[in-house]
Protein backbone atom coordinates (compact mmCIF):
# COMPACT_ATOMS: atom_id res chain seq x y z
CA UNK A 1 0.00 0.00 0.00
CA UNK A 2 1.16 3.29 -0.66
CA UNK A 3 0.40 6.26 1.78
CA UNK A 4 0.15 9.70 0.08
CA UNK A 5 1.33 11.59 2.92
CA UNK A 6 0.42 15.03 2.92
CA UNK A 7 3.84 16.78 3.81
CA UNK A 8 5.91 14.18 1.65
CA UNK A 9 3.99 12.66 -0.70
CA UNK A 10 3.51 9.12 -1.48
CA UNK A 11 5.24 6.59 0.96
CA UNK A 12 5.51 3.31 1.61
CA UNK A 13 3.00 1.75 4.39
CA UNK A 14 5.90 -0.34 5.31
CA UNK A 15 7.37 2.94 6.71
CA UNK A 16 4.59 3.20 9.19
CA UNK A 17 3.31 1.69 12.05
CA UNK A 18 -0.14 0.75 12.66
CA UNK A 19 -2.33 2.37 15.96
CA UNK A 20 -5.97 1.34 14.83
CA UNK A 21 -9.23 3.26 14.91
CA UNK A 22 -8.81 7.15 14.14
CA UNK A 23 -11.68 7.54 17.69
CA UNK A 24 -8.68 6.59 19.67
CA UNK A 25 -8.39 10.57 19.37
CA UNK A 26 -11.69 11.20 20.76
CA UNK A 27 -10.19 10.30 24.80
CA UNK A 28 -12.72 10.62 27.09
CA UNK A 29 -12.95 13.26 29.93
CA UNK A 30 -11.25 11.77 32.87
CA UNK A 31 -13.68 13.19 35.17
CA UNK A 32 -16.62 12.58 34.01
CA UNK A 33 -19.26 10.81 36.40
CA UNK A 34 -18.77 7.86 33.85
CA UNK A 35 -15.46 8.27 33.09
CA UNK A 36 -15.45 4.37 33.95
CA UNK A 37 -17.24 2.63 31.88
CA UNK A 38 -16.11 5.08 28.96
CA UNK A 39 -12.71 4.64 29.08
CA UNK A 40 -13.50 0.69 29.50
CA UNK A 41 -15.18 1.39 25.73
CA UNK A 42 -12.44 3.48 24.52
CA UNK A 43 -9.92 1.09 25.43
CA UNK A 44 -11.31 -2.03 24.24
CA UNK A 45 -14.30 -1.77 21.88
CA UNK A 46 -14.00 -1.38 17.81
CA UNK A 47 -16.26 -0.18 15.17
CA UNK A 48 -14.29 -2.49 13.18
CA UNK A 49 -16.27 -1.59 10.24
CA UNK A 50 -15.62 -3.89 6.85
CA UNK A 51 -15.73 -0.85 4.60
CA UNK A 52 -14.04 2.69 5.31
CA UNK A 53 -12.25 3.02 8.38
CA UNK A 54 -10.54 5.82 9.70
CA UNK A 55 -6.91 4.87 11.41
CA UNK A 56 -3.87 6.66 12.54
CA UNK A 57 -0.74 5.40 11.15
CA UNK A 58 2.72 6.90 12.35
CA UNK A 59 5.48 7.68 10.21
CA UNK A 60 7.65 6.39 12.18
CA UNK A 61 10.22 5.67 9.53
CA UNK A 62 10.14 8.93 8.06
CA UNK A 63 9.28 12.63 9.95
CA UNK A 64 7.16 11.05 12.66
CA UNK A 65 3.93 12.33 12.29
CA UNK A 66 0.80 10.94 13.04
CA UNK A 67 -1.83 10.70 9.76
CA UNK A 68 -5.39 9.82 9.92
CA UNK A 69 -5.46 7.50 6.71
CA UNK A 70 -9.33 6.94 5.68
CA UNK A 71 -9.10 2.99 3.82
CA UNK A 72 -11.55 0.62 2.50
CA UNK A 73 -10.47 -2.79 4.61
CA UNK A 74 -12.15 -4.88 2.08
CA UNK A 75 -10.13 -3.14 -1.18
CA UNK A 76 -7.36 -1.81 0.80
CA UNK A 77 -8.02 1.65 -1.11
CA UNK A 78 -6.99 4.37 0.50
CA UNK A 79 -9.68 7.37 0.19
CA UNK A 80 -8.16 10.30 2.17
CA UNK A 81 -4.55 10.98 4.30
CA UNK A 82 -4.82 13.99 7.08
CA UNK A 83 -2.13 14.99 9.49
CA UNK A 84 -3.57 13.78 12.73
CA UNK A 85 -2.57 16.88 14.27
CA UNK A 86 -5.06 18.96 11.70
CA UNK A 87 -8.16 16.45 12.85
CA UNK A 88 -7.73 16.78 16.47
CA UNK A 89 -7.31 20.57 16.35
CA UNK A 90 -10.73 20.73 13.97
CA UNK A 91 -12.38 18.95 16.72
CA UNK A 92 -11.37 20.92 19.28
CA UNK A 93 -8.64 18.08 20.99
CA UNK A 94 -5.45 19.92 20.90
CA UNK A 95 -4.05 23.71 21.41
CA UNK B 1 -23.41 -45.25 6.88
CA UNK B 2 -20.52 -45.92 9.35
CA UNK B 3 -17.00 -45.73 7.77
CA UNK B 4 -14.88 -48.63 8.12
CA UNK B 5 -12.61 -50.37 6.45
CA UNK B 6 -15.00 -53.53 5.60
CA UNK B 7 -17.21 -50.56 3.95
CA UNK B 8 -14.33 -49.84 1.69
CA UNK B 9 -13.69 -53.62 0.94
CA UNK B 10 -17.81 -53.82 0.31
CA UNK B 11 -18.08 -50.99 -1.73
CA UNK B 12 -14.90 -51.56 -3.76
CA UNK B 13 -16.62 -54.99 -4.71
CA UNK B 14 -19.85 -53.06 -5.89
CA UNK B 15 -18.90 -50.50 -7.77
CA UNK B 16 -18.43 -47.57 -5.48
CA UNK B 17 -22.07 -47.19 -5.98
CA UNK B 18 -23.12 -47.36 -2.43
CA UNK B 19 -21.65 -44.10 -0.85
CA UNK B 20 -24.17 -41.41 -0.03
CA UNK B 21 -23.47 -37.57 0.62
CA UNK B 22 -21.78 -36.60 3.71
CA UNK B 23 -24.54 -34.59 4.90
CA UNK B 24 -28.10 -33.49 3.46
CA UNK B 25 -28.12 -30.61 2.33
CA UNK B 26 -31.24 -28.83 3.67
CA UNK B 27 -33.40 -25.96 3.21
CA UNK B 28 -34.21 -24.20 6.99
CA UNK B 29 -37.28 -25.23 9.29
CA UNK B 30 -39.37 -22.23 10.61
CA UNK B 31 -37.88 -22.48 14.18
CA UNK B 32 -35.06 -24.54 16.06
CA UNK B 33 -34.24 -24.74 19.35
CA UNK B 34 -30.68 -23.82 18.59
CA UNK B 35 -29.46 -21.52 15.64
CA UNK B 36 -25.44 -21.91 15.18
CA UNK B 37 -24.61 -19.14 13.14
CA UNK B 38 -21.42 -20.00 11.00
CA UNK B 39 -20.50 -23.43 9.60
CA UNK B 40 -17.24 -23.67 9.75
CA UNK B 41 -14.73 -25.73 12.53
CA UNK B 42 -16.59 -24.07 15.71
CA UNK B 43 -19.94 -23.70 14.68
CA UNK B 44 -19.76 -27.31 13.20
CA UNK B 45 -18.67 -28.63 16.74
CA UNK B 46 -20.85 -26.73 18.58
CA UNK B 47 -23.25 -28.73 16.73
CA UNK B 48 -21.93 -32.26 17.21
CA UNK B 49 -21.27 -31.59 20.58
CA UNK B 50 -24.64 -30.04 21.31
CA UNK B 51 -26.37 -33.31 19.83
CA UNK B 52 -23.59 -35.74 21.29
CA UNK B 53 -23.06 -34.38 24.17
CA UNK B 54 -25.64 -32.80 25.84
CA UNK B 55 -28.68 -34.56 24.11
CA UNK B 56 -30.23 -31.61 22.06
CA UNK B 57 -32.91 -31.46 19.54
CA UNK B 58 -33.38 -29.31 16.79
CA UNK B 59 -30.39 -27.90 16.03
CA UNK B 60 -29.41 -25.98 13.14
CA UNK B 61 -26.30 -24.39 11.82
CA UNK B 62 -26.23 -21.97 8.80
CA UNK B 63 -23.45 -20.91 6.83
CA UNK B 64 -22.93 -18.05 4.54
CA UNK B 65 -20.92 -20.22 1.65
CA UNK B 66 -20.24 -23.51 1.73
CA UNK B 67 -19.08 -25.91 4.06
CA UNK B 68 -15.31 -25.83 4.67
CA UNK B 69 -15.09 -22.50 2.40
CA UNK B 70 -14.29 -20.25 5.06
CA UNK B 71 -11.47 -20.02 7.77
CA UNK B 72 -11.62 -23.68 9.01
CA UNK B 73 -9.94 -24.10 5.34
CA UNK B 74 -7.55 -21.24 5.25
CA UNK B 75 -5.75 -22.30 8.05
CA UNK B 76 -2.15 -23.77 8.79
CA UNK B 77 -3.42 -26.99 10.56
CA UNK B 78 -1.06 -27.03 14.02
CA UNK B 79 -2.38 -28.07 16.93
CA UNK B 80 -0.99 -27.83 19.82
CA UNK B 81 -1.64 -26.37 23.71
CA UNK B 82 1.52 -25.01 25.14
CA UNK B 83 0.06 -21.95 26.45
CA UNK B 84 1.32 -20.13 29.52
CA UNK B 85 -1.87 -18.74 31.29
CA UNK B 86 -4.33 -20.45 33.40
CA UNK B 87 -7.30 -19.10 31.28
CA UNK B 88 -5.82 -20.62 28.45
CA UNK B 89 -3.54 -23.86 29.52
CA UNK B 90 -6.50 -26.13 30.55
CA UNK B 91 -8.93 -25.06 27.96
CA UNK B 92 -6.19 -25.70 24.74
CA UNK B 93 -4.81 -29.18 26.76
CA UNK B 94 -8.76 -29.96 26.86
CA UNK B 95 -8.92 -29.42 23.17
CA UNK B 96 -5.79 -31.43 22.48
CA UNK B 97 -6.89 -34.65 24.42
CA UNK B 98 -10.46 -34.28 22.09
CA UNK B 99 -8.36 -33.85 18.88
CA UNK B 100 -6.61 -37.48 20.37
CA UNK B 101 -9.79 -39.44 20.36
CA UNK B 102 -11.64 -36.99 17.22
CA UNK B 103 -11.43 -39.54 14.47
CA UNK B 104 -13.04 -42.31 16.36
CA UNK B 105 -15.32 -40.07 18.31
CA UNK B 106 -17.02 -38.79 14.85
CA UNK B 107 -15.68 -41.76 12.88
CA UNK B 108 -14.01 -39.80 10.15
CA UNK B 109 -10.49 -39.61 9.02
CA UNK B 110 -9.01 -35.97 9.88
CA UNK B 111 -5.35 -37.14 9.48
CA UNK B 112 -4.69 -35.89 13.55
CA UNK B 113 -1.08 -36.70 13.00
CA UNK B 114 1.10 -35.90 16.23
CA UNK B 115 4.26 -35.42 14.85
CA UNK B 116 5.18 -32.40 17.41
CA UNK B 117 6.18 -29.24 18.13
CA UNK B 118 9.15 -27.06 18.49
CA UNK B 119 9.60 -23.76 19.48
CA UNK B 120 13.16 -22.47 18.61
CA UNK B 121 15.48 -20.54 21.62
CA UNK B 122 17.44 -18.49 20.34
CA UNK B 123 18.85 -16.37 23.32
CA UNK B 124 19.37 -17.31 27.41
CA UNK B 125 16.14 -15.29 27.94
CA UNK B 126 14.15 -17.02 25.91
CA UNK B 127 15.22 -19.96 27.38
CA UNK B 128 14.05 -19.01 30.79
CA UNK B 129 10.53 -17.99 29.64
CA UNK B 130 10.40 -21.31 27.90
CA UNK B 131 11.27 -22.93 30.60
CA UNK B 132 8.88 -21.32 32.67
CA UNK B 133 6.01 -21.72 29.77
CA UNK B 134 6.81 -25.74 29.74
CA UNK B 135 6.18 -25.99 33.51
CA UNK B 136 2.51 -24.19 33.39
CA UNK B 137 2.30 -27.62 30.48
CA UNK B 138 3.28 -29.55 32.69
CA UNK B 139 1.54 -28.24 36.07
CA UNK B 140 -1.74 -28.25 33.72
CA UNK B 141 -1.26 -32.05 32.49
CA UNK B 142 -0.06 -31.58 29.15
CA UNK B 143 3.87 -33.06 27.93
CA UNK B 144 6.50 -30.45 27.32
CA UNK B 145 10.42 -31.20 27.07
CA UNK B 146 13.14 -29.16 26.99
CA UNK B 147 15.56 -30.18 24.04
CA UNK B 148 19.29 -29.28 23.71
CA UNK B 149 20.71 -27.92 20.39
CA UNK B 150 22.43 -31.57 19.84
CA UNK B 151 18.83 -33.00 19.97
CA UNK B 152 17.45 -30.88 17.77
CA UNK B 153 19.95 -31.34 15.22
CA UNK B 154 19.74 -34.97 15.59
CA UNK B 155 15.84 -34.54 14.39
CA UNK B 156 16.66 -31.69 12.68
CA UNK B 157 20.08 -31.56 10.58
CA UNK B 158 19.05 -29.16 7.94
CA UNK B 159 17.96 -26.09 10.70
CA UNK B 160 20.67 -23.83 10.86
CA UNK B 161 21.88 -23.40 14.35
CA UNK B 162 24.95 -21.39 14.00
CA UNK B 163 22.97 -18.31 12.86
CA UNK B 164 25.61 -15.02 13.70
CA UNK B 165 22.43 -13.18 14.65
CA UNK B 166 19.89 -15.65 16.06
CA UNK B 167 21.83 -18.94 16.71
CA UNK B 168 20.06 -22.27 17.79
CA UNK B 169 20.35 -22.14 21.54
CA UNK B 170 17.51 -25.32 22.41
CA UNK B 171 13.95 -25.68 22.12
CA UNK B 172 10.99 -26.45 23.98
CA UNK B 173 9.07 -29.47 22.53
CA UNK B 174 5.68 -30.51 22.50
CA UNK B 175 5.88 -33.78 21.09
CA UNK B 176 1.68 -34.21 21.20
CA UNK B 177 1.63 -31.29 19.48
CA UNK B 178 1.00 -31.78 15.51
CA UNK B 179 -0.99 -31.35 12.37
CA UNK B 180 -4.61 -32.19 10.87
CA UNK B 181 -6.13 -32.12 7.50
CA UNK B 182 -8.05 -29.01 8.39
CA UNK B 183 -11.27 -29.80 5.62
CA UNK B 184 -11.48 -33.12 6.99
CA UNK B 185 -12.11 -31.55 10.74
CA UNK B 186 -15.33 -29.56 8.91
CA UNK B 187 -16.79 -32.63 6.79
CA UNK B 188 -16.55 -34.89 9.64
CA UNK B 189 -17.89 -32.61 12.38
CA UNK B 190 -20.67 -31.58 9.21
CA UNK B 191 -21.11 -35.57 9.04
CA UNK B 192 -21.42 -35.99 12.46
CA UNK B 193 -24.01 -33.66 13.31
CA UNK B 194 -25.71 -34.46 10.27
CA UNK B 195 -26.36 -37.87 11.27
CA UNK B 196 -27.50 -36.63 14.75
CA UNK B 197 -30.35 -34.92 13.40
CA UNK B 198 -28.30 -31.27 12.78
CA UNK B 199 -29.91 -29.47 9.70
CA UNK B 200 -27.04 -27.96 8.04
CA UNK B 201 -28.05 -25.38 5.78
CA UNK B 202 -25.82 -23.41 3.24
CA UNK B 203 -25.76 -20.69 1.20
CA UNK B 204 -27.63 -19.01 3.54
CA UNK B 205 -26.09 -15.71 5.20
CA UNK B 206 -27.79 -14.26 8.02
CA UNK B 207 -29.17 -10.82 7.57
CA UNK B 208 -30.52 -9.74 10.97
CA UNK B 209 -31.66 -10.95 14.51
CA UNK B 210 -34.75 -10.33 15.61
CA UNK B 211 -35.03 -8.93 19.31
CA UNK B 212 -37.57 -7.82 20.81
CA UNK B 213 -37.50 -6.60 24.81
CA UNK B 214 -34.14 -7.58 25.00
CA UNK B 215 -34.72 -11.12 23.85
CA UNK B 216 -33.44 -13.20 20.54
CA UNK B 217 -36.41 -14.62 19.20
CA UNK B 218 -34.11 -16.02 15.78
CA UNK B 219 -32.63 -14.70 12.37
CA UNK B 220 -33.25 -12.93 9.81
CA UNK B 221 -31.58 -14.49 7.12
CA UNK B 222 -31.20 -14.63 2.39
CA UNK B 223 -33.49 -17.90 3.22
CA UNK B 224 -36.08 -15.94 5.18
CA UNK B 225 -36.93 -15.59 9.12
CA UNK B 226 -35.71 -18.87 11.17
CA UNK B 227 -37.08 -18.78 14.62
CA UNK B 228 -34.78 -19.91 17.27
CA UNK B 229 -34.86 -20.29 21.31
CA UNK B 230 -31.26 -19.59 21.34
CA UNK B 231 -28.40 -18.27 18.83
CA UNK B 232 -25.47 -18.86 18.71
CA UNK B 233 -22.51 -16.63 16.68
CA UNK B 234 -19.47 -18.63 15.87
CA UNK B 235 -17.89 -16.82 12.76
CA UNK B 236 -14.80 -15.65 14.02
CA UNK B 237 -12.86 -13.26 11.51
CA UNK B 238 -16.46 -11.83 10.99
CA UNK B 239 -17.90 -11.31 14.56
CA UNK B 240 -17.95 -7.55 14.62
CA UNK B 241 -20.16 -7.69 11.04
CA UNK B 242 -22.23 -10.03 12.35
CA UNK B 243 -22.71 -8.61 15.53
CA UNK B 244 -23.03 -4.77 14.90
CA UNK B 245 -27.11 -6.34 13.30
CA UNK B 246 -27.55 -6.76 17.41
CA UNK B 247 -25.69 -3.37 17.54
CA UNK B 248 -22.81 -4.68 19.32
CA UNK B 249 -19.82 -3.24 19.03
CA UNK B 250 -17.02 -6.24 19.99
CA UNK B 251 -13.27 -5.85 21.64
CA UNK B 252 -11.52 -6.87 18.22
CA UNK B 253 -10.44 -5.78 15.18
CA UNK B 254 -10.37 -8.28 11.83
CA UNK B 255 -6.83 -8.69 10.31
CA UNK B 256 -5.72 -10.55 7.84
CA UNK B 257 -2.86 -13.29 8.40
CA UNK B 258 -0.86 -14.48 5.23
CA UNK B 259 -0.25 -18.15 4.56
CA UNK B 260 1.97 -20.04 2.22
CA UNK B 261 2.40 -23.74 0.16
CA UNK B 262 5.99 -24.16 -1.14
CA UNK B 263 5.82 -26.66 -4.00
CA UNK B 264 6.16 -30.39 -3.39
CA UNK B 265 9.48 -31.40 -1.90
CA UNK B 266 10.02 -35.18 -0.45
CA UNK B 267 9.89 -35.62 3.26
CA UNK B 268 12.47 -32.90 5.22
CA UNK B 269 10.61 -31.65 7.74
CA UNK B 270 9.03 -34.69 10.32
CA UNK B 271 7.27 -31.90 12.77
CA UNK B 272 6.01 -28.40 13.61
CA UNK B 273 8.49 -26.22 13.71
CA UNK B 274 8.93 -22.14 14.85
CA UNK B 275 11.21 -19.33 14.77
CA UNK B 276 11.79 -17.89 18.48
CA UNK B 277 13.36 -14.64 17.09
CA UNK B 278 11.22 -13.61 14.51
CA UNK B 279 7.72 -15.27 13.56
CA UNK B 280 7.96 -17.80 11.35
CA UNK B 281 6.45 -21.48 11.65
CA UNK B 282 6.58 -24.46 9.21
CA UNK B 283 5.31 -27.84 8.90
CA UNK B 284 5.29 -30.58 6.04
CA UNK B 285 2.18 -31.38 4.49
CA UNK B 286 1.69 -35.04 3.61
CA UNK B 287 1.56 -34.00 -0.35
CA UNK B 288 4.79 -32.74 0.19
CA UNK B 289 4.15 -29.01 0.27
CA UNK B 290 6.26 -27.01 3.23
CA UNK B 291 2.53 -25.33 4.81
CA UNK B 292 4.51 -21.88 6.45
CA UNK B 293 3.06 -18.41 8.10
CA UNK B 294 4.30 -15.74 10.16
CA UNK B 295 2.51 -12.22 11.29
CA UNK B 296 -0.53 -10.31 10.46
CA UNK B 297 -0.57 -7.85 8.20
CA UNK B 298 -0.54 -5.60 11.49
CA UNK B 299 -3.91 -3.39 9.66
CA UNK B 300 -7.40 -3.71 10.02
CA UNK B 301 -8.67 -5.97 6.90
CA UNK B 302 -11.27 -7.76 5.60
CA UNK B 303 -9.44 -8.24 2.06
CA UNK B 304 -8.62 -12.13 2.62
CA UNK B 305 -5.45 -10.95 0.94
CA UNK B 306 -2.24 -9.72 2.09
CA UNK B 307 0.84 -7.29 1.04
CA UNK B 308 4.43 -7.97 0.02
CA UNK B 309 5.91 -6.60 2.95
CA UNK B 310 4.79 -9.54 5.22
CA UNK B 311 5.80 -11.94 2.63
CA UNK B 312 9.34 -10.85 2.50
CA UNK B 313 9.35 -10.59 6.53
CA UNK B 314 8.29 -14.70 6.28
CA UNK B 315 10.17 -15.49 3.97
CA UNK B 316 13.28 -13.75 5.90
CA UNK B 317 12.23 -15.68 9.00
CA UNK B 318 12.44 -19.02 7.22
CA UNK B 319 15.94 -18.18 5.66
CA UNK B 320 17.32 -17.64 9.24
CA UNK B 321 16.42 -21.22 10.44
CA UNK B 322 16.18 -23.31 7.09
CA UNK B 323 18.47 -21.89 4.64
CA UNK B 324 17.09 -24.83 2.49
CA UNK B 325 13.90 -23.17 1.98
CA UNK B 326 15.21 -20.82 -0.45
CA UNK B 327 15.61 -23.34 -3.25
CA UNK B 328 12.03 -24.16 -2.94
CA UNK B 329 9.70 -21.92 -4.96
CA UNK B 330 5.77 -21.07 -3.22
CA UNK B 331 3.18 -22.51 -4.64
CA UNK B 332 -0.12 -21.20 -3.18
CA UNK B 333 -0.36 -18.12 -0.92
CA UNK B 334 -3.38 -17.04 0.86
CA UNK B 335 -5.17 -14.79 3.50
CA UNK B 336 -7.71 -15.41 6.23
CA UNK B 337 -9.40 -12.87 8.08
CA UNK B 338 -9.23 -13.19 11.72
CA UNK B 339 -10.90 -11.97 14.78
CA UNK B 340 -7.96 -10.29 16.90
CA UNK B 341 -9.06 -9.57 20.46
CA UNK B 342 -8.26 -6.83 22.97
CA UNK B 343 -5.60 -9.32 24.62
CA UNK B 344 -5.06 -12.06 22.16
CA UNK B 345 -7.48 -14.61 23.90
CA UNK B 346 -11.03 -15.91 22.82
CA UNK B 347 -14.47 -15.20 24.10
CA UNK B 348 -17.07 -17.87 24.52
CA UNK B 349 -19.86 -16.30 26.48
CA UNK B 350 -23.41 -14.96 26.40
CA UNK B 351 -24.67 -11.79 25.31
CA UNK B 352 -26.21 -8.89 27.08
CA UNK B 353 -29.26 -10.08 24.82
CA UNK B 354 -31.32 -12.81 26.46
CA UNK B 355 -31.01 -15.72 24.33
CA UNK B 356 -27.88 -14.98 22.31
CA UNK B 357 -24.59 -16.34 22.91
CA UNK B 358 -21.11 -15.77 21.42
CA UNK B 359 -17.95 -17.33 20.34
CA UNK B 360 -15.36 -15.77 18.57
CA UNK B 361 -12.07 -13.61 18.99
CA UNK B 362 -9.70 -16.61 18.04
CA UNK B 363 -6.84 -14.29 16.79
CA UNK B 364 -4.83 -16.81 14.78
CA UNK B 365 -5.67 -19.63 17.24
CA UNK B 366 -8.20 -20.59 16.40
CA UNK B 367 -7.87 -24.03 14.65
CA UNK B 368 -6.30 -26.10 17.22
CA UNK B 369 -9.45 -24.95 19.69
CA UNK B 370 -11.97 -26.24 17.39
CA UNK B 371 -12.93 -29.10 19.34
CA UNK B 372 -12.53 -27.32 22.47
CA UNK B 373 -14.72 -24.63 21.56
CA UNK B 374 -17.13 -26.28 19.93
CA UNK B 375 -17.37 -28.29 23.30
CA UNK B 376 -17.59 -25.46 25.73
CA UNK B 377 -19.69 -23.32 23.21
CA UNK B 378 -22.66 -26.68 23.22
CA UNK B 379 -22.17 -26.57 27.26
CA UNK B 380 -22.75 -22.59 27.76
CA UNK B 381 -25.66 -23.12 25.04
CA UNK B 382 -27.26 -26.21 27.31
CA UNK B 383 -26.77 -25.47 30.44
CA UNK B 384 -26.46 -21.34 30.23
CA UNK B 385 -23.42 -22.14 32.12
CA UNK B 386 -19.45 -22.04 31.11
CA UNK B 387 -17.51 -25.37 30.67
CA UNK B 388 -14.75 -25.62 33.50
CA UNK B 389 -11.90 -25.09 30.95
CA UNK B 390 -13.48 -21.92 29.50
CA UNK B 391 -14.45 -19.90 32.59
CA UNK B 392 -12.27 -17.14 31.84
CA UNK B 393 -13.56 -16.33 28.10
CA UNK B 394 -15.80 -13.23 29.47
CA UNK B 395 -16.91 -10.48 27.70
CA UNK B 396 -16.59 -8.19 30.84
CA UNK B 397 -13.01 -8.94 31.44
CA UNK B 398 -11.94 -5.82 30.24
CA UNK B 399 -14.27 -4.07 32.90
CA UNK B 400 -12.67 -6.25 35.59
CA UNK B 401 -9.07 -6.34 34.32
CA UNK B 402 -8.97 -10.30 34.03
CA UNK B 403 -7.25 -10.33 30.75
CA UNK B 404 -5.80 -13.04 29.66
CA UNK B 405 -2.58 -11.51 27.45
CA UNK B 406 -0.41 -14.31 27.04
CA UNK B 407 2.60 -12.14 24.89
CA UNK B 408 1.56 -9.07 27.66
CA UNK B 409 0.85 -6.68 24.59
CA UNK B 410 -2.03 -4.66 25.94
CA UNK B 411 -4.82 -3.54 24.01
CA UNK B 412 -3.34 -3.44 21.16
CA UNK B 413 -4.54 -6.30 18.59
CA UNK B 414 -2.20 -5.86 16.03
CA UNK B 415 0.90 -6.84 18.62
CA UNK B 416 -0.85 -10.04 19.73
Amino acid sequence: MIINHPLLGPRDSAEFTYLGDARLIDRPDWQSDTATAEFHDYGYLRDNPAGNHRELWFHEGGDRSWLVVTRNTVTHEIKSVELARDVARAQGRSK
Amino acid sequence: MRYSGFQVIKQALTGHKGWAPAWRDLEPQPHYDIVIIGGGGHGLATAYYLAKEFGQKKIAVIEKGWIGGGNVGRNTTIIRSNYLLDGNEPFYEFSLKLWEGLEQDFNYNAMVSQRGILNLIHSDAQRDAFTRRGNAMILNGADAEMLTTAQIKERYPFLNTNDARFPIKGGLAQHRGGTVRHDAVAWGYARGGDSRGVDIIQNCEVTGFKIENGKCLGVETTKGFIGATKVGCAVAGSSSRLMSKAEMRLPMESHVLQAFVSEGLKPVLPGVITFGAGHFYCSQSDKGGLVFGGDIDGYNSYAQRGNLPVVEDVCEGGMAILPAIGRARLLRMWGGIMDMSMDGSPIIDRTHIEGLYFNGGWCYGGFKATPASGFAFAHLLAKDAPHETATAYRFNRFETGHMIDEKGMGNQPNLH
